[in-house]
């Protein structure tokens, strides 16, 4: 396990590059080709993707896209050439720019200033046909406002997606991406946020099916007093490829950051990667940032890749720290449990189920935490755990 | 009545110098309603002794056997040790995150009873239990022993043996890092189960302390992975007095 923060030591290892120099385009032929030789890329099974990488394809349709409303929060489809889109972020990779370029329509999902909307919001995503599609969504929440929105990922197809998220002054939103796919899907989702002065979003991750999933939530912090928590929990079988990639770009001062991840694995061939940048800029004052992945292994044959990065450009922040840690069942824990009279395979629930608690108590959404709940048990008794 | 009798017990575990024999041939018989002390110097073997009782994998017995009313208690799994009612109050209890007290104790006692308990008897058992170790109700909403003090800790696993009621319980070093407020609610804990159950207690200390509170009616001294001496209660007397450097010599 390492666990350190910017007081305990400093980093002797000097990236290759800093993470900010990673070109931007809407272009796809900005980037090269994929490649595993490319470290964003490094650890794709390439035979999975579905012919996501090809520069056409097609395009998500508005009658696979459900959409729940709550309160006065509006949605859209407006066209993707419209000024907004491309305000949250702009594709850091190949993949990102053929979405981009595929998906002539944006589905602006839009909550109004100063309201406060109770019930989530929910765009629940089936698809049903094996041919790779582009999405775009906006979700741009005003000032002052406070929602909750839920984007599912349901069905079996191959997705190529882009998802931006502006919040104005003052904004609180909760946004929760759920990849729950069915076997034989392949789904790479590029999630960009852009957070204004004194606002927060608390951004999770849930990832249950698909043949390849990956997700790379970005966020910049350029206004001061800005916050985010980053949460993922996801549970991976022999099936599945997940790969999760959060990536904090402080720039302003003042502004907090918090990211854990929390995978379970089983089953042989089951495979996550987690890669966490946290890049704290010179102009990034009074930074208080920590980022966590912990995985636990609960048979053989899986296998877990877990990289924290932490770039630190000043030293007047408040804190900065990383942790990360991979491990099998902890024998002290059954131990524990299993002397109070609690069966082997009961006590390995019960420490499998407080390991991604932690996480899913973060969630705050009944609904999604009773399904995430329901997942996890069926997860443990296929494992036969 | 129960009777846990060890017999001939040799143990030794893995280490990264090899094998190191640690328990060379301990004979103990605790009966139901008796509290015996085992008492003796750091690393004499008294905790090797506890976790070789409730089946710790680290552990491995080469020679003697271990039988509660008869029955070989070194084939029995773990929980199956419980399950026969044998309970070790750990010394560090572990942590558990996102798994709460409540949710701990409930799985617990339910696996040991082979069915749930009754809800209302349950909360009641739990609240009453609770109160007397002056314990805050809102600790079952946090998760097992973690972020607990050290005096949470040891409340926390004699309220474990109030509510599960075993027939033998092994206290490893429930006294240590305790004030001596502290002490006085865990060891009334600890008494209130011998008068309630007929509780037999192997009281393992390093002091002498505790045995104010929770009297033994023997005590034995631990040295070198055996027992070198024991006696009654007036044996401790001595220890407190004398230490332990009167064995330690003979050792030498």
């Amino acid at each position: 396990m390492a666990q350190h923060g910017i007081e305990a030591h400093e980093h002797k290892l000097v990236p290759l590059q800093t993470r900010s120099e990673r070109p931007r385009s809407t272009s796809i032929s900005d980037f090269p080709e994929l490649s595993n030789r490319q470290e964003i890329w490094r650890y794709l099974p390439m035979d999975r993707l579905q012919g996501l990488d090809a520069e056409v394809i097609g395009e998500v349709t508005q009658s696979e896209l459900s959409i729940g409303l709550s309160g006065t929060v509006t949605a859209n489809w407006i066209d993707s050439s419209e000024k907004i889109v491309g305000t949250a972020g702009l594709p850091e990779d190949r993949i990102s720019a053929i979405a981009w370029t595929n998906a002539s329509k944006t589905l602006l999902v839009e909550v109004p200033a100063d309201q406060e909307i109770a019930e989530p919001v929910f765009l629940t995503l089936k698809l049903e046909e094996l041919a790779a599609k582009a999405l775009h969504i906006f979700v741009k929440v005003g000032a002052n406002a406070k929602a909750t929105i839920v984007l599912d990922h349901i069905g079996q197809g191959f997705l190529a997606e882009n998802v931006e998220i502006l919040l104005d002054p003052g904004a609180k939103l909760d946004f929760v991406s759920i990849q729950d796919w069915d076997n034989g899907s392949s789904h790479v989702s590029n999630q960009f946020t852009r957070l204004g002065r004194d606002s927060t979003l608390k951004h999770v991750v849930v990832s249950l099916g698909g043949d390849l999933v990956r997700v790379t939530p970005s966020v910049a912090l350029d206004s001061p007093g800005a916050e985010i928590q980053m949460y993922g929990v996801f549970l991976a079988d022999s099936k599945n490829y997940f790969e999760h990639r959060p990536y904090v770009d402080h720039i302003a001062e003042n502004c907090v950051s918090n990211v854990a991840y929390k995978g379970a694995l089983q089953g042989a061939g089951a495979h996550t990667v987690w890669v966490g940048d946290v890049l704290i800029r010179e102009t990034a004052i009074g930074t208080n940032s920590y980022e966590l992945n912990r995985n636990l292994l609960l048979t053989d044959g899986a296998r877990a890749d877990s990289v924290p990065n932490l770039e630190i450009e000043t030293g007047k922040i408040e804190g900065a720290g990383h942790a990360s840690a991979s491990g099998r069942f902890d024998d002290e824990q059954l131990f524990y449990l299993m002397a109070r009279g609690i069966g082997d395979t009961e006590a390995k629930r019960l420490v499998v189920r407080g390991f991604l608690n932690e996480v899913v108590q973060k969630v705050g959404i009944s609904q999604v935490e009773d399904r995430l709940i329901a997942s996890i048990e069926q997860g443990l008794e296929k494992a036969g755990v | 009545m129960a009777t846990l009798e060890i017999k001939n017990l040799h143990v030794s575990v893995d280490t990264d110098q090899g094998k190191k024999q640690i328990l060379r041939g301990v004979d103990l018989v605790v009966k139901s309603g008796e509290t015996h002390a085992i008492m003796g110097p750091n690393g004499s073997g008294k905790s090797t002794l506890a976790y070789s009782i409730a089946g710790h994998p680290k552990y491995e017995i080469t020679e003697g056997e271990i039988l509660l009313d008869g029955q070989n208690v070194l084939e029995m799994a773990v929980d199956e040790r419980a399950k026969a009612g044998l309970f070790l109050a750990m010394q560090y209890p572990v942590e558990v995150p996102g798994v709460s007290v409540s949710n701990f104790l409930r799985t617990a006692k339910t696996a040991l009873d082979g069915e749930a308990p009754k809800l209302r008897e349950w909360i009641g058992d739990l609240k009453h239990a609770m109160k007397n170790l002056r314990m805050d109700p809102d600790f079952t909403e946090r998760n097992v022993n973690e972020g607990f003090s050290g005096g949470e800790k040891k409340r926390h696993e004699i309220l474990q043996l109030e509510l599960l009621k075993p027939k033998i319980a092994i206290l490893d070093e429930t006294d240590s890092g305790l004030d001596v407020d502290a002490l006085k609610v865990v060891s009334e804990g600890v008494n209130r189960a011998k008068e309630e159950t007929g509780l037999g207690v192997l009281l393992i200390t390093h002091y002498t302390r505790i045995l104010r509170y929770i009297e033994p009616d023997f005590v034995h001294v631990f040295v070198a992975g055996k027992v070198a001496e024991q006696g009654g209660p007036e044996l401790a007397e001595r220890l407190e007095a004398e230490g332990y450097d009167r064995y330690l010599k003979t050792e030498a």
